[in-house]
């Protein structure tokens, strides 16, 4: 399968289950192609593992078009590896040298528990959104799409929140492991449109009530999660997260 | 407080006590930096001790003092309280991660800084509070005000504190370059036209409020005010 020339060394996460504690290991890879993206990089080495009748690498990955958000990987101590905008699928192994030694790590928060290898389990942010990341619409006739008139710019900036596709990145990368990109751009998509209006101060309270109640650490804008970002997430939905909750908490008469 | 739930101890509520009293302890240092430059009037600390000795004994910066004293330690253990929350909230760290492909080094140290600047301020409240307030200053000027200008003067001949100061303000530059736009920030502050504004600000301030302290001792141990 491999028809390159690039000579890697690889120290992976290996780790049971989250019961047990890991540890990196080495493993030698030859004639790796510049062209196979990283996932694949890593379906050879599982490939290799199997024939020698170890056990391969487990890891997350679903679409690897760069849209689902399943891919995870903390590479040379970045979240989706060296290049801006990109998930791990959508990375390739020309952006690394041959001879190089590449270090892969699972996401390491306290919300996000290993499962094995570089697989966490990311619930946490199901049930984030399930607090609250949603609107509550009476069903029947869908209405005119032009009754709702929306300016332009505020489509896009919810549009550009709504781009999150939920990967914990920005949970893996910021120093204290905060979800606080995350739940504000999930709060933001909603709270931009007519139609998070009804719930926007019940919705903010809630999911920011169960972000805490999961563990995750406390936003000190050091702005590491809008830089690593694969989708571009913008800081200023942590911002208007924040006014909204103000809001909420001392304008709001809704308590929740 | 009932109705208010949750609106301190959360996350964000934290993060609003952290802003507000990071930017009051801006606006104190202001006055504070403000009120020293008077030094530079060379005119043997004849309007500096007027300034002093104002704050000595005005009773409105009296109970302005403890407010700030409070606002300080607010800062201090609330700060505390999110380090350790948030050191609990990785227990497994990384072998290798590379903070500086994405922030920038004072971003992330901003409680080395602070713990920094603790020590300092303990040495500093040492050097010039305990004596103006307690333990009393020993001589008086030409107007017969306390002579505090005369304590700072022989304080500083000290090479060894004069670089502690100087370390201290090297902190603080850093502290408040991080400091000022993140409490805009926190405080949801964040708005397009005026994002620049707010940028730029902060780093003039933290750039001027740093050198104008960390002249001061300067000056007087090279003898360039007298």
């Amino acid at each position: 399968m491999s028809t390159g020339n690039m000579n890697l060394t690889l120290k992976v996460w290996r780790q049971k289950n989250n019961k047990t504690t890991g540890a990196l290991v080495d493993y030698k890879l030859a004639d790796i192609s510049p062209d196979m993206s990283f996932l694949e990089m890593f379906d050879v080495l599982n490939e290799q593992l199997i024939n020698k009748g170890e056990e391969p690498v487990v890891f997350d990955h679903d679409c690897r078009e760069g849209i689902c958000g399943m891919c995870s990987m903390f590479i040379n101590g970045r979240p989706h590896g060296p290049k801006d905008l990109v998930t791990t699928c959508q990375l390739h192994m020309r952006s690394f040298k041959d001879g190089d030694t590449i270090v892969v790590e699972p996401w390491r928060a306290a919300a996000f528990p290993v499962v094995k290898d570089l697989t966490v389990d990311r619930s946490a942010f199901d049930r984030v959104i399930a607090a609250g990341g949603f609107i509550s619409v009476n069903t029947g006739n869908a209405q005119d799409a032009n009754n709702l008139p929306i300016p332009k710019m505020q489509a896009d900036a919810a549009f550009e929140a709504a781009a999150c596709i939920g990967c914990g990145a920005c949970v893996a990368t910021c120093k204290n492991a905060s979800a606080m990109l995350f739940v504000s751009a999930k709060i933001s998509q909603l709270a931009l449109l007519p139609q998070g209006q009804p719930e926007r101060y019940r919705r903010v309270q809630s999911m920011v009530a169960q972000m805490d109640a999961e563990g995750f650490g406390n936003c000190t804008n050091t702005g590491a999660c809008e830089a690593e970002c694969p989708k571009g997430i913008s800081l200023e939905n942590i911002a208007r997260m924040n006014r909204d909750f103000a809001s909420a908490k001392f304008v709001s008469e809704e308590t929740v | 407080m009932s109705g208010f739930g949750n609106a301190f101890s959360s996350s964000i509520g934290k993060k609003f006590i952290m802003g507000a009293t990071g930017i009051f302890l801006v606006l104190f240092l202001i006055v504070h930096c403000g009120i020293n430059a008077l030094i530079f009037l060379d005119d043997q600390g004849l309007t500096f001790n007027i300034g002093a000795h104002f704050m000595a004994t005005n009773w409105i910066i009296r109970a302005g003092e403890v407010i700030l004293m409070l606002g300080l330690l607010v800062h201090i253990f609330q700060a505390l309280r999110l380090t350790l929350q948030n050191n609990k909230a990785r227990p497994v760290k990384y072998a290798v991660n590379d903070g500086k492909a994405n922030s920038k080094w004072y971003s992330r140290s901003m409680g080395l800084l602070g713990t920094l600047l603790l020590i300092f301020l303990v040495v500093h409240l040492k050097d010039f509070w305990v004596v103006s307030r307690f333990t009393g200053i020993p001589s008086v000027d030409a107007n017969g005000h306390e002579d505090l200008y005369a304590v700072m003067r022989d304080k500083f001949q000290d090479p060894v504190r004069v670089a502690v100061y100087l370390l201290a303000m090297v902190s603080l530059c850093y502290h408040l370059l991080h400091g000022f736009a993140s409490a805009f920030q926190t405080m949801g502050w964040n708005h397009s036209k005026y994002n620049g504004i707010i940028k730029s600000v902060g780093v003039w301030y933290s750039i001027i409020i740093s050198i104008v302290f960390a002249a001061m001792p300067l000056a007087f141990h090279f003898g360039l005010i007298k």
